[in-house]
């Protein structure tokens, strides 16, 4: 039996079209627009000026407080302006603008890397690279990796967790990534056990990825610490509390954090990046993204550059097709919609995906036939019905009774609601005015 | 880009295929086997009734909203057609046909639309149709045409009581089980529907065909109907076991009556049942308790459809009290 999470879940059909392309690089865009908010917390602090030649790797923006993260510049070149432009968030961003220099061979060379074993960094000096190089979660929360490490004193940890899940449908730049760099993956697991004392670690693996199963399980065959768990795939396993109940059969507590049971857990590519901070020097600069659609022409896995306008991702797999209606920042089931093009890739970004007009469009609402769907398919034990309902008649402190607080917001919901009601959208605008008279009682 | 804008909205970007209309039209699917051997069984009047309980209901709902409520006709979504015929499933096949037009109005009028439409109704509108019905017209409501088992010929000239009546009535009248054994049909004939009955309750086997297909296309889900029976085998179990000469068996009970139609399709009905797994186990119980309690010692030889409707009203209270387990709310959480 294949471990899973047991309450609730979905399994969308998977689309993972670009499983078996391999990385390619993306070509250098002639100018970046590098946001100076591309993690959760507080937007670092502009440190250069228009005119100002940068180095690849070069801090341009600073940390803006500890939940906060360093920019550095991808490329080589000058800083042209610094301007607000439309992130994928849809709301304007202050953004560094960089136009980078033909001439100057760095911003195209291809190095190789080898792969360094060796881990030499004392365990304080690990934590404080992770946070000058700007590693933020890669999954996509983008949350900085420094403050999910600093562990306050007592606290017991003995798991870490490598999510290698990648649950959400179409995207597969984890996967590409951990085909690829597997030995670079497991040298970041053992670097993040070493700083922070940790024995044992486990890499969750959904099924429908047996190739980079079996690469790990090679890895880790005579390995104590580091073991390889196979997943059932289900949606949302890469829900962190989802994952660690599946592996560990570790209830977090509700408001908790998997710290609570004594877990961390990293995304692979967080891992990856960490890997190239601390044994190469190389700040988080670009990442794996996945460009793909069922109409595309050749939707693929690219390595790219911070800052790169999807308008050029999009053109390097044939551009937009005829008939396109949706192009989404993410994965279909959490992913963002973007309104068009001409908005920069962050680290966030793990796939674009470009949707025609079969699937765009939502259907017509109708009335709740109170089915229970969506409270059987909840992985948190919600009643989305109910708190759609709370949130809809402005009953917030019944919806706060019911934890619509902790609500993960995967959108299964949404997804198996036989009447297309839009559990998700008011549970969402529920969240945000609890959110909001909680922080105005305290 | 496209001619056509791009559409911005919120997460999720994709659906499954499953909608509410489909879900309806499944349930249609499923009791189609029913409905053929209550053709083969009954003649071309079952083929009336169910066709003017499903011409009515349609109509009813048509008019209602379009000219009485002025609101939006949704008759096409399914639910109003599926009413109808489940309706029909209820009714003896030899029923005036202004009956079943009545039947129609009170189902959808009274209790569907006068709710608030599909998915607001509490009660199960086909039963409340049927139910009004029997407590109205109790005589032409409890004789059925018997199909005459041992003849070539399948009439529906003669009419009778079904299983259950015979052996309320039986027992009444002193008898023992033994004695009223005789009178009944045999398992076989219970399951393949020659005998007594209401339209579409009386082939036990091609009802569970039905709902075989229901849980594999994942319509209904088994806790429902298996609970219901299980629930309805246990308790007759304990008193056939107890008093065999004045108890009937759980085989009879669960073969007749309509138990395995309530069962899989009425009490099933989306809109009326619990929608957590738990609130959905004790709204079964409930049921198969009250049905047992009915036919055992109330007036009526059958009850799953008053036992049905009971459970209906105790719905909001079973989904206030039995919610799903809340993920990571047995420990307490660490302030943060």
């Amino acid at each position: 039996m294949l471990k899973t999470f047991p309450k609730g879940g979905v399994h969308p059909p998977e689309n993972k079209i670009t499983s078996s392309k391999s990385i390619k690089r993306m070509t250098v865009p002639k100018v970046v627009y590098v946001p100076i908010s591309q993690h959760i917390g507080i937007p670092a602090e502009i440190i250069v000026n228009v005119k100002d030649t940068v180095e690849i790797g070069q801090v341009i923006a600073k940390s803006g407080g500890f939940v906060s993260s360093n920019v550095h510049s991808p490329v080589a070149g000058t800083v042209t302006k610094l301007d607000l432009i439309i992130d994928t968030s849809g709301y304007k961003k202050q953004c560094i603008i960089i136009r980078t220099d033909p001439k100057n061979e760095a911003n195209f060379q291809e190095v190789d890397y080898p792969l360094i074993k060796d881990i030499t960094l004392e365990p304080k000096a690990i934590l404080q690279k992770i946070n000058d190089y700007g590693i933020v979660g890669l999954g996509g929360a983008t949350f900085p990796s420094h403050v999910k490490l600093s562990v306050k004193e007592g606290t017991v940890l003995d798991h870490l967790i490598i999510n290698g899940v990648e649950c959400e449908p179409y995207l597969t730049a984890d996967h590409r990534l951990m085909l690829e760099k597997a030995e670079e993956i497991i040298v970041g697991i053992e670097i993040l056990m070493h700083a922070l004392h940790i024995n044992k670690a486990v890499i969750g693996i959904e099924n429908n990825k047996k190739d980079a199963i079996d690469i790990f399980k090679k890895l880790t065959q005579n390995n104590e610490k580091i073991k390889v768990a196979a997943l059932q795939v289900k949606y949302p396993q890469g829900g962190e509390k989802q994952l660690v109940r599946a592996i560990l059969n570790r209830e977090v507590p509700k408001n908790g954090l998997p710290l609570d049971v004594g877990v961390i857990v990293h995304n692979v590519g967080t891992i990856f990046a960490i890997y190239q901070a601390i044994q190469h020097n190389i700040p988080l600069t670009e990442r794996v993204v996945t460009v793909t659609g069922k109409k595309l022409e050749n939707p693929a896995n690219y390595w790219v550059k911070i800052g790169t306008p999807i308008t050029d991702l999009v053109n390097e797999v044939g551009g937009l097709p005829e008939g396109t209606r949706k192009i989404v920042n993410g994965g279909p089931m959490m992913g963002k919609a973007i309104k068009n093009t001409d908005v920069p890739v962050t680290k966030g970004t793990s796939g674009i995906l470009v949707i025609n007009e079969d699937e765009a469009s939502r259907g017509e609402p109708k009335n709740c036939i109170r089915c229970g769907e969506c409270v059987f398919v909840c992985p948190m034990g919600l009643e989305p019905h109910l708190l759609m309902n709370l949130s809809e008649k402005g009953m917030y402190e019944k919806a706060s009774a019911e934890d619509i607080m902790t609500c993960i917001e995967c959108g299964s919901c949404s997804y198996v609601c036989p009447s297309h009601r839009p559990l998700l959208d008011y549970i969402r605008f529920g969240k945000q005015i609890v959110k909001k008279l909680n922080t105005a009682k305290n | 880009m496209s001619e056509q804008p791009i559409i911005v909205s919120a997460s999720p970007h994709v659906h499954s295929d499953r909608t509410s209309k489909k879900l309806m039209y499944d349930v249609i699917i499923a009791l189609i086997p029913a409905f053929l051997v209550s053709v083969y069984v009954f003649g071309v009047s079952a083929l009336i009734v169910t066709s003017v309980a499903i011409i009515s209901c349609l109509l009813f709902e048509y008019g209602i909203q379009k000219y009485l409520f002025k609101t939006a006709v949704t008759i096409t979504d399914g639910s109003a057609l599926l009413t109808g015929i489940l309706l029909a499933f209820n009714l003896p096949s030899n029923l005036p046909i202004w009956m079943v037009i009545v039947g129609s109005l009170v189902a959808i009028g009274i209790a569907k639309l006068s709710f608030g439409g599909l998915g607001f109704n509490i009660f199960n509108p086909a039963l409340v149709g049927r139910v009004f019905l029997l407590v109205s017209f109790p005589v032409q409501m409890t004789m059925w045409p018997t199909a005459i088992v041992n003849n070539t010929n399948i009439v529906d000239a003669v009419t009778g009581a079904t299983s259950l009546g015979v052996i309320k009535e039986g027992l009444l009248f002193g008898k023992t089980m033994t004695e009223i054994g005789a009178q009944l049909p045999n398992t076989t004939n219970m399951l393949l529907g020659f005998t007594g009955g209401s339209i579409g309750e009386i082939s036990a086997l091609a009802l569970l065909l039905g709902g075989l297909y229901l849980l594999y296309k994942k319509v209904i889900s088994w806790h429902i109907p298996v609970t219901v029976l299980a629930t309805m085998a246990v308790m007759t179990g304990i008193f056939w076991f107890i008093d065999p000469e004045h108890y009937a068996s759980p085989v009879i009970h669960i073969l007749s009556g309509g138990a395995i139609l309530g069962a899989f399709y009425m009490a099933t009905d989306l809109v009326t049942s619990p929608m957590t797994k738990k609130g959905m186990v004790i709204f079964a119980i409930g049921i198969g308790a009250i049905t047992v309690i009915i036919r055992l010692f109330g007036a009526y030889p059958e009850g799953i459809s008053f036992a049905i409707l009971i459970m209906n009203a105790f719905v909001p209270l079973i989904n206030t009290y039995f919610k799903p387990k809340r993920f990571g709310a047995k420990i307490k959480a660490k302030i943060v």
